[in-house]
């Protein structure tokens, strides 16, 4: 446990009076993976560490930054507990900051949402080296604009994040994997009507020709789902398997492309892929120059290929300068993770 | 001379109005405004310029070009319904009125979507959804009347938040104009936002930062069943205590609602639920999923509650029973309304575990202030409503109704809470933001704000305080009031 937000925002101040650019990291987890790569000198967040408040009847967990999210997983376990989340933990280095940074969430996203949800405040530097705080440590909240939300996903280009306030959730009484072998175009078909049937689904996705799907919440309900649905009981790995990109499908050197969709779009042809999320996760592989995605989804180079390229996709021009704006709002000399996020935005 | 250029510019403004919308489309006169003075709040009232009330995304687009090249303030309507004078007009600017935007676009049961258009109301996409076997979660008291437009702007709430979140939880892309009138979509048709995640920072922005003309929610499977428990308790610390005891037993209520004693009665007297008229307090505990799942927690919870100290335990046996048992809860506004000439609804959130103290505090509060005080309280997330009652009619009545509100804000505050938690700030609670930030997060809020709407047209001298740029402000043209 160690506060170290004097000595960062310290750090960042001398960057802003040099006009320095800073790569904020914590556990180095996440270098290669979401965002374009930043060349700048690094500022460890790493070591601003420890757990400042749980609250387990209120269902609140505020931490610093640099908190490992597996620390977070043992203290929540103590309570019967946990991320609802489900964020990678990348071998025990992936960060509470970095997670919200990276807007990372796994196989339950559809349905218990993402840390983007789950952020109730966030005390950040911004780029003048102001210690802030937005949010806070109570479930509902609308006083202000919601700057806690809007670092999920910036990839530490709007501040540094020093602290994090989360909601969390009871761990659920049962959970049950259920795999079916078959082809993606079934697979889909059958994520898409489950999903919208009331069972208590938290997980759906199809890899390797086989599809799994997840029943979490009460013994009873889950037993009688699972009854309903047919299907072979198999172990839970495949879930982690999936949220730490570690079933055979991520391995290789192949470029892993990540489409955001809606569950009801068309399956793209001719592709190696996996399907997560009930469908509104594709994982793809390889080059895809011949493929272009539906108006409205979201394509991503999530990691391999030109970390040097436009990584995150275009934008459109009045999004794009919306999106400039914002970040000079924050950072006006532009020297919080550079280029990080897009090659245009100063 | 302020005067004289006001005319000026409502006639400029008028005749180019006149050529983006129809007649019926224009609202002029004085007495024909006087529906638009005010939204839920009343206390705060203003005529605008002029009420413009576009029937297309296109009419919406000129409106705002227009007003940007005459730098007039715009300020946006939904239902009217807001409670913290979010819609309140403009004296010197138009109020945009967005109710004839009411199409519900596009229904999409595999991706559980619906496409609308602001002036939608919210149990309105609940109703479209339905014959799909689908609803609209967020489900504020106002959802027969309040447009999701509004909602997007509130980030609004209701007895379901605790499981199935706000508004901001339950959106998946929308359509916003900026200031200049240039569309933008933001979020995707996915679950993730390309680049920064502007849909969640314009949710809950009051109207500051642009205008929405299409919203696409997320719609859930309507659940297998639903029940509810009513417990009354003799005090109002062991209702608390139940409370956190059902979360500290994992169970996740689709809706945890406590009322004190006076909530209780004028409810009963309202509503005739079959409230219990002597307890200090009265849990409702609503458990949703399938079946199994449902009865499961509702014998867990009854122990809870027993265990408690619950002197009254009642489940519903039927739907029937069930929605008596929340028209209590739902009507108690109205039922504090026939018991008092006015009142004030606050909003602050406090963690739960502060409940006892704070309304320990309001009762206090209310003696210093004497004026009678009723408290619903979403439990669940720990969103208090105190229904401050006062004699509108009274000068001073308002004025001690006003300070009493203040303090149960600072209050919230103090013990690690917010002023509000889905009403919004509107201009009603601008001056506790700086009870809840410091200067520095205020100037980042402004700094936001520039950045999308750089000359503060939109809605100005509501939701945040502007202190940077103050001096520049009021010397722009119809700014001479607010902010």
């Amino acid at each position: 446990m160690a506060d170290q937000s004097e000595q960062l925002r310290d750090a960042v101040a001398v960057a802003a009076a040099g006009n320095q650019a800073l790569y904020i990291r914590g556990g180095d987890s996440k270098r290669d993976v979401c965002g374009r790569a930043c060349a700048a000198p690094a500022l460890e967040v790493g070591g601003h560490t420890g757990i400042l408040d749980y609250e387990p009847d209120e269902l609140v967990l505020s931490a610093r930054a640099g908190t490992r999210i597996s620390e977070l997983q043992q203290a929540l376990d103590e309570y019967n507990q946990v991320l609802p989340f489900e964020p990678p933990v990348y071998a025990g280095r992936a960060t509470l900051g970095g997670t919200l940074a990276c807007n990372l969430s796994g196989p339950a996203r559809p349905w218990l949402g993402s840390i983007r949800d789950a952020v109730l405040g966030v005390q950040i530097i911004n780029g003048q080296a102001q210690l802030l705080n937005f949010g806070g440590k109570v479930m509902k909240n609308v006083a202000g604009y919601d700057v806690s939300r809007l670092q999920a996903g910036a990839l530490g280009t709007l501040g540094v994040i020093t602290q994090v306030h989360l909601k969390v959730m009871p761990r659920p009484e049962a959970t049950l994997t259920l795999a079916y072998e078959m082809p993606a175009l079934r697979a889909l078909d059958i994520m898409r009507t489950r999903a919208g049937q009331p069972k208590p689904v938290t997980g759906a996705c199809w890899v390797g020709g086989r599809l799994y799907l997840r029943l979490s919440g009460a013994q009873s309900a889950v037993q009688h789902t699972a009854r309903q649905w047919g299907g072979d009981p198999v172990a839970a790995d495949i879930w982690e398997q999936l949220r730490e990109q570690q079933h055979p499908f991520f391995t290789g050197d192949a470029p892993l492309w990540r489409l955001s969709i809606a569950p009801g779009a068309a399956l793209a042809k001719g592709v190696s892929q996996c399907l997560d999320w009930g469908g509104a996760q594709r994982w793809m592989r390889g080059d895809l120059q011949g493929y272009t995605p539906p108006p409205g989804a979201h394509m991503s180079l999530f990691a391999g290929g030109d970390r040097n390229s436009e990584v995150r996709g275009e934008l459109e021009p009045v999004q794009q300068q919306l999106q400039q704006r914002l970040k000079n709002a924050f950072d006006p000399q532009g020297i919080l993770n550079p280029g990080r996020l897009y090659s245009w935005m100063t | 001379m302020a005067n004289e250029l006001t005319e000026a510019t409502r006639q400029k403004l008028l005749s180019r109005l006149r050529q983006i919308l129809p007649a019926d489309c224009l609202v002029s006169d004085r007495e024909s405004q006087r529906p638009f003075e005010c939204d839920g709040l009343a206390l705060y009232r203003e005529l605008p310029l002029l009420v413009a009330l576009p029937e297309t995304t296109e009419q919406v687009q000129a409106v705002l070009r227009c007003c940007h090249d005459l730098q007039v303030p715009v300020v946006a309507r939904g239902s009217g319904t807001g409670l913290c004078a979010g819609a309140m007009p403009h004296p010197e600017g138009v109020l945009l009125g967005l109710s004839k935007l009411n199409r519900i676009i596009e229904i999409d049961p595999l991706s559980r979507s619906a496409r609308v258009q602001p002036g939608v109301t919210n149990l309105a996409i609940t109703a479209a959804a339905a014959p799909y076997g689908f609803y609209y979660a967020p489900d504020p008291s106002s959802q027969i009347a309040c447009s999701i437009g509004g909602n997007v702007a509130e980030n609004s709430g209701g007895v379901h938040c605790l499981k199935y979140g706000l508004t901001v939880h339950n959106l998946l892309s929308m359509e916003m104009l900026t200031v200049e009138g240039e569309r933008v979509a933001l979020g995707s048709s996915g679950l993730d936002s390309p680049g920064y995640d502007l849909m969640a920072l314009v949710t809950g922005s009051e109207g500051l930062l642009g205008i929405v003309t299409e919203v696409t929610v997320k719609l859930l499977p309507l659940p297998e069943t639903a029940k509810v428990i009513m417990a009354g308790f003799d005090s109002i610390r062991a209702a608390g205590d139940a409370v956190g005891a059902v979360i500290a037993a994992g169970i996740i209520p689709a809706g945890l609602e406590m009322m004190d004693a006076l909530a209780v009665q004028a409810a009963e007297d309202f509503a005739r639920a079959g409230y219990p008229r002597e307890a200090a307090a009265v849990l409702l505990c609503e458990l949703d999923g399938t079946a199994e799942e449902v009865d499961q927690h509702i014998n867990a919870v009854k122990d809870i509650f027993a265990r408690h100290g619950a002197s009254t335990l009642r489940v519903s046996a039927s739907e029937a029973e069930r929605e008596l048992l929340w028209k209590g809860r739902k009507s108690a506004f109205p039922a504090v309304g026939r018991i008092s000439a006015d009142y004030y609804c606050m909003d602050g959130t406090i963690p739960r575990s502060q409940v006892s103290h704070v309304l320990e505090e309001i009762a206090r509060l209310s003696a210093k202030y004497q004026l009678r005080c009723a408290n619903v309280f979403h439990a669940g997330d720990g969103n208090l409503h105190p229904l401050i009652m006062f004699d509108g009619g009274c000068v001073e009545q308002i004025q001690r109704a006003e300070q009493f509100g203040a303090e149960i804000l600072e209050l919230s505050v103090a013990v690690g809470g917010c002023i509000t938690g889905e009403h919004g700030v509107g201009l009603e609670k601008l001056a506790q933001m700086q009870s809840q930030f410091s200067t520095g997060e205020l100037h980042q809020f402004e700094d936001i704000k520039a950045a999308f709407d750089p000359t503060l047209t939109l809605n100005p001298g509501k939701g945040i305080p502007i202190l940077k740029r103050c001096q520049e402000y009021r010397a722009l043209p119809g700014r001479h009031q607010h902010g």
